[in-house]
């Protein structure tokens, strides 16, 4: 049984349509890629996934249960974590506080969640701020933490927005090693990016998307050749 | 790092031999400060820590003061059981605010002006009724017995508002370490991913609300039994509920001592205006918005949050010991000479 | 019948008045996103001019217009360059902070200054009513309403026709737009805050025939500038005018029909039932 199942996802905003019959399954411990132009829908099908927006129509199933218009504190106690396209820190907290308040989802225990947060924050190599306030970190790091933070609440299934925008190619390297580590650790991971290296490099499977519709689904590079999609990019390079 | 408790710890030690020391006078200022300290950090609980700013406060501060004297006049039962009545009649204000501004998303600006509109809607009714005297308040006889809240001297009344700040406080401290402290301030700094992060916010705002009306409504029900008076405008005018937030403003919002620092600072402040100007009321107000407004433009973080802050950066700028530093100086240590 | 025309007539005119107010606090919000408790007591201190005048110099309070609207513009735009401009970014509970510091420094020097005492401003001439069948109008309450209406479509007229009322608006839409076409903010957010204060000026000039005037006489009329811009969808002109005349004839027929002094009361009411239910307002747009 796929990890999660969409099926027929709709979302609509007074009239436009952002995410439209959009179906499709995940596997337990795969990397699926999710790529589109800009405005296609992506976030928006995160954002409906995961409890901030209620689809219109259509039914979501994560290990078999239905999730569809559960609340966002609520998907998350039952296994999904996510982080957002724009940062979105405690900004008056120490990073190891950021981390600490995810890792409180699994424990009442400060102590207990401080050695969550400290082995979450080992993992994505910031072992060395974790008192430091979030607005002194770069750009990388924020991101970083963020990660560590949606971690620490110990999901099964991660969603990550676009992570890799602004980094550079040393980060973005090391960014794609720690998504890898992460699989390695069990957890299935979803990840919308424009960057086609990463997305190439990383996906067992890429999902498209275009104005609202999924246009193609498959191995990387298959639907990095198919007409539709390249159509979609305006002739851009893929 | 032990060194702030210590210098804490001496300084309650301090506040808990005052009265073998100190004037009447002095004393009364004491109560005061310590009363303020109490209210404020009930007002940081909700609006502090967890980002639910309220400008009606007064609101719970006055149906505690009302609640009280109104059972004690009436039907003789003692403020120590009637406070618990007016605090029960205080939370429950608090969550219906609370549930009104979740269920109609009133967020900002105006949630703090529903506050304020709900303290007023109360003093208009009080002012209204009957039951509650109208506009003349309720005066509580002089009958000094400690089973009846009253008692013959100041001290007492100070040692009660002290234990009362001094378990609020421990309270406040606990909490802000704890799972429930840390989803406060997880909502205050941005509740969307709070709640992306398992945070049930709604539930969490909750119990701050509740807490904090509650607790508040606590400390109305001493001011009752000090002032042995109370009326609409002491209980319910927007002068109380700038009062009780100016405090924890001035010391810090979101910090254990902030309301206790603040309250030190503007309660005396507000007093001795008070005595200088006592032929012309309404300077005491002047001196707080001034300050209310300098600290915000120029201490926004308050004293507490400021001393933090330079803490903060101290540290930082000092920064860790990384191989690279360590390798430079070694390598450069010979040029030193 | 004549009771409820009565009573209804008496609602509107006080109506305009509470929409001038509005319309000073929406205008404010509307270029600087600030809400400004201070706008009742500008409104005192633009009475306290009127009375002045008044007092010292027999001056008839409508010939105080002028004097008490610049004297509030100026102020106005001295608050706004020296406190308003800092807190421009900061978080909106400390704007709300800091106007209300304002508002407790103006009243409470008021008080000082001019201490409590409740005071007037009889002009003989205009006193009495002009009636319409069996329905009064006082004469005072008129020309303040009539006055209000005028200013209000004057204002319109140079918020639509005029360069600097354009930019202020230009402003309010998008600041840093503005900013990039050339348009110098400081100086619009300095004028609109001066002019939101000479709104308040003139609304306190106009009521002083018919009002008692007292230091704390602007926190009466804060709360309901509040409902009344609230209600008419913070940031819009006109609603601003056609919530102050519900807010008025809600009040005056409470007043009438409804034993006791409940009418500030029907007027919160209506406060926090906008709030729940149209927390944008009648005509309020859905930025928020």
């Amino acid at each position: 049984m796929p990890i999660l199942s969409v099926k027929e996802l709709t979302k609509r905003f007074k009239g436009l349509v952002a995410v439209s019959n959009v179906s499709f399954d995940v596997e337990q411990g795969e990397i699926l890629g999710l790529i589109g132009p800009n405005g296609a829908g992506k976030t928006t099908l995160f954002h409906s996934i995961c409890g901030f927006h209620r689809p219109e129509e259509g039914a979501i199933f994560f290990k078999g249960e239905a999730i569809t218009g559960l609340n966002p504190e609520q998907i998350c106690k039952r296994g999904i974590a996510r982080t957002f396209q724009i940062v979105q820190p405690f900004g008056n907290l120490t990073v190891l506080e950021n981390v600490m308040v995810g890792a409180f989802n699994h424990t009442n225990q400060a102590h207990a969640a401080r050695e969550e947060a400290l082995r979450q924050l080992e993992l994505v190599g910031l072992s060395n701020k974790v008192h430091m306030n979030m607005t002194d970190l770069t750009f990388a790091e924020q991101k970083k933490v963020e990660m560590a933070r949606a971690l620490a609440t110990q999901p099964e299934l991660l969603f990550l927005d676009e992570v890799m925008s602004g980094l550079n190619p040393t980060e973005v390297s090391e960014m794609i090693e720690l998504i890898r580590a992460i699989r390695e650790r069990g957890t299935t991971i979803v990840f919308i990016e424009h960057l086609m290296a990463a997305v190439m490099s990383l996906s067992d499977r890429v999902i498209v998307m275009h104005h609202g519709k999924k246009i193609a689904d498959g191995q990387p590079e298959e639907v990095t050749q198919d007409e539709t999609v390249i159509e979609a990019y305006l002739g851009g390079v893929l | 790092m032990k060194r702030p408790y210590v210098i804490i710890g001496l300084v309650w030690l301090l506040l808990a031999l005052a009265p073998l020391v100190a004037s009447d006078y002095v004393l009364h200022i004491g109560i005061l400060v310590l009363m303020y300290a109490y209210l404020s950090q009930c007002w940081n609980i909700m609006s502090g820590y967890t980002g639910q700013f309220s400008f009606g406060h007064a609101a719970f501060f006055g149906t505690g003061a009302y609640a009280s004297s109104v059972l004690l006049t009436k039907y003789g039962v003692s403020p120590w059981i009637g406070m618990w009545v007016g605090a029960v009649a205080a939370m429950l204000i608090g969550l219906f605010i609370g549930f009104l501004s979740f269920r109609f998303r009133l967020k900002g600006a105006y949630f703090a002006l529903a506050t304020l509109a709900v303290a007023e809607i109360l003093r208009q009714i009080i002012q209204n009724s009957e039951f509650f005297n109208k506009t003349m308040g309720i005066l509580i006889p002089l009958d000094p017995n400690p089973l009846m809240y009253q008692f013959e001297s100041r001290i007492p009344y100070y040692y009660v508002i002290f234990i009362m700040a001094t378990l609020l406080t421990l309270l406040v401290y606990k909490v802000s370490k704890s799972k429930l402290g840390f989803n406060m301030v997880a909502i205050r700094e941005n509740e969307d991913a709070a709640r992306s992060l398992g945070v049930d916010a709604y539930r969490t705002k909750m119990i701050a609300i509740g807490l904090s009306s509650a607790l508040t409504a606590l400390g109305g029900t001493f001011y009752a039994q000090y002032l042995l008076l109370i009326e609409p405008p002491l209980a319910f005018a927007s002068n109380v509920s700038i009062s009780i937030l100016l405090p924890s403003i001035i010391g810090g919002a979101g910090t254990v001592l902030g309301p206790v620092i603040g309250a030190f600072v503007i309660t005396p402040l507000g007093e001795i205006t008070n005595v200088l100007f006592s032929s012309t009321p309404g300077v005491q107000f002047i001196v707080y918005g001034a300050i209310l407004v300098l600290v915000i433009l120029f201490l926004p973080e308050g004293i507490v949050g400021w001393v933090l802050k330079r803490m903060r950066l101290r540290r930082v700028q000092k920064g860790p010991e990384t191989e690279q530093t360590t390798g430079k100086r070694e390598k450069y240590a010979h040029l030193k000479r | 019948m004549g009771l409820l025309m009565q009573s209804l007539v008496d609602g509107i005119l006080i109506g305009g008045i509470y929409g001038l107010i509005g319309i000073g606090l929406t205008l404010i919000f509307g270029v600087m996103k600030i809400i400004n408790f201070a706008q009742g007591a500008l409104m005192m201190l633009g009475m306290y001019v009127t009375y002045w005048l008044f007092t010292l110099l027999g001056m008839n309070p409508y010939l105080s217009l002028p004097f008490s609207a610049i004297a509030l513009f100026l102020l106005g735009a001295l608050i706004q360059r020296g406190v308003m401009e800092r807190v421009l970014d900061a978080p909106e509970h400390n704007q709300l902070l800091v106007t209300m510091g304002l508002m407790l420094i103006l009243e409470n020097a008021a008080l000082v200054l001019f201490s409590p005492d409740f005071r007037t401003v009889k002009v003989e001439s205009l006193s009495g009513v002009l009636a319409l069948g069996n329905i009064h109008f006082e004469k005072t309450k008129v020309i303040a309403f009539a006055f209000a209406l005028l200013l209000t479509f004057f204002l319109y007229w140079f918020l639509q026709n005029t360069y600097l009322g354009k930019a202020i608006r230009a402003v309010a839409i998008d600041r840093d737009g503005a900013a990039l076409s050339g348009i110098q903010v400081r100086r619009v957010n300095m004028i609109t805050f001066g002019i939101g204060a000479a709104l308040a000026a003139v609304a306190g000039t106009l009521i002083t025939p018919f009002l008692y005037i007292t230091p704390t006489v602007g926190e009466v009329f804060i709360l309901k500038a509040f409902v009344v811009v609230v209600l008419g969808g913070l940031g819009n002109f006109f609603g601003a005018l056609v919530g102050g005349l519900i807010i008025g004839v809600s009040e005056s027929l409470t007043s009438v029909y409804v034993p006791g002094n409940y009418k500030e009361l029907a007027t919160f009411l209506i406060f926090i039932l906008v709030l729940l239910f149209r927390p944008t307002g009648l005509f309020g747009r859905k930025e928020r």
